[in-house]
C-alpha cells in the first residue's frame, strides 16, 4: 500500500515536476545575476517556498529594502494562499502528523493536484498528501539550486516548458466541468477573473478576483442548495 | 544580515498567509467553510487559467495561435483520455515545437 501510494503521488506530480524545474531555473538564474549565490537560493526554496513571492523577493533583496515593505509586498503577493487554506481546511482536518508540513508547502500547484481529488481505496490518503507535497517541494528546491548553476553555462532551449503550469490548470479545470454537475462554480470563476483583468490589469487582478468570487459563490449558496435537493 | 532578516521575514509572512485558516477554524468547521471548500477549488482553479492565460495577445499577430491550439489539444485530450498526464505533456511538448 504505501509504495503504491508513493508511486501513484510521483506520477500525479510529474507535470510539476517540469513547471518547477522551469521556474525554480528561473528564479535561480535571477538569484545569480543579482549576486547572490546558489545557498541563498537553497534557503529560500526550503523556507520560504513561494514561487511569485521568491521571484519578488529578488528585487526586494536587491533593493535592500526595509522590513516593513518586504512584510506587507510579501503578504499581497502571498494573500491568495489564504483561499486555497480556507477550502482545504476541512480535507486536511485528519492529517496527522503530516499536517504542519501539508498547510506550509500549499502552492498553487499543489493545491490544483490535491483540492478534488478523488483517492482510490487502495491508497493511503494522508501519505498521498504528504508525498504530493514533499515532491513538489523537492522539484522546487532543485529548480532554484540548479538556476544558479545553470546560468553560468548556455542552456539548451526550453522556451515554452513553462506551459505545463497552463496545461495543468486547464486540464484539472477540464476534468473538474466533467465531473461537477454543478458548472456554476467554474462560470463564476472564470467569468469574474476575466473582469477583474480588464478593470485591475496583469499585476494585481489576482486578490480583487477571489474577494468577488468568493462573496458571488456565499452569496448564490442557498439556490444551490434548492437545486441540488 | 539584513539580507538574513528579510529571508526570515519572506518565510514568515508566507507562512502565516497559509496557516491562518487553520487557526482560525481549527475548533469545528463552520458550515459556510465547507460550502467554499466544495466550491472555490472550481473557480480558482478557473481564476489561475485565466492568469496563466494573462499575457496572451489575442489582438496583435500571430493572434495567441499557439497557446489557443495547445491549451483546445489540452481540453479535448483530457475530455478523451480522463489522464492528466497525457494531456499535460502532449500540450507543452506542442507547445513547444510550435
Amino acid at each position: 500500500m504505501k509504495i503504491k501510494t508513493v508511486k501513484t503521488a510521483f506520477i500525479k506530480t510529474i507535470p510539476v515536476m517540469a513547471g518547477y524545474l522551469f521556474l525554480g531555473g528561473g528564479f535561480g538564474i535571477l538569484m545569480e545575476n543579482a549576486g547572490y549565490g546558489i545557498l541563498m537560493s537553497f534557503i529560500m526554496s526550503v523556507i520560504i517556498y513561494a514561487g511569485t513571492g521568491q521571484y519578488l523577493g529578488v528585487s526586494l533583496l536587491v533593493g535592500t529594502a526595509s522590513f516593513l515593505t518586504t512584510a506587507i509586498t510579501t503578504f499581497m503577493v502571498n494573500a491568495r494562499h489564504i483561499f486555497y487554506s480556507v477550502s482545504m481546511v476541512e480535507k486536511y482536518k485528519d492529517t496527522k502528523p503530516y499536517k504542519p508540513y501539508l498547510v506550509f508547502g500549499l502552492t498553487d500547484e499543489t493545491y490544483s493536484l490535491l483540492c478534488d481529488i478523488k483517492i482510490a481505496d487502495n491508497i493511503d490518503k494522508n501519505l498521498f498528501y504528504f508525498c504530493v507535497t514533499f515532491f513538489n517541494h523537492c522539484y522546487w528546491i532543485m529548480g532554484c539550486t540548479l538556476g544558479n548553476v545553470i546560468s553560468r553555462f548556455l542552456p539548451f532551449s526550453t522556451t515554452g516548458i513553462d506551459f505545463s503550469m497552463t496545461a495543468l490548470f486547464v486540464a484539472t479545470f477540464t476534468e473538474q466541468w466533467i465531473t461537477n454537475k454543478n458548472h456554476l462554480p467554474a462560470i463564476v470563476g472564470v467569468f469574474c477573473s476575466l473582469i477583474c483583468l480588464f478593470i485591475f490589469g496583469k499585476e494585481n487582478f489576482l486578490i480583487p478576483s477571489m474577494i468577488i468570487i468568493t462573496f458571488i459563490l456565499f452569496f448564490i449558496k442557498p439556490n444551490m442548495e434548492v437545486g441540488n435537493a | 544580515m539584513h539580507n538574513v532578516i528579510l529571508i526570515i521575514i519572506m518565510a514568515l509572512v508566507t507562512m502565516f498567509t497559509r496557516f491562518l485558516p487553520f487557526i482560525v477554524f481549527k475548533k469545528n468547521t463552520p458550515p459556510f467553510v465547507k460550502y467554499l471548500g466544495q466550491v472555490l477549488p472550481t473557480a480558482i482553479i478557473g481564476m489561475l487559467v485565466v492568469y496563466c492565460l494573462k499575457d496572451i495577445e489575442l489582438l496583435k499577430y500571430p493572434f495567441a495561435i499557439k497557446e489557443i491550439i495547445a491549451v483546445i489539444l489540452v481540453i479535448v485530450l483530457q475530455a478523451k483520455t480522463r489522464n492528466s498526464i497525457i494531456s499535460i505533456l502532449c500540450g507543452t511538448l506542442i507547445y513547444m515545437i510550435m
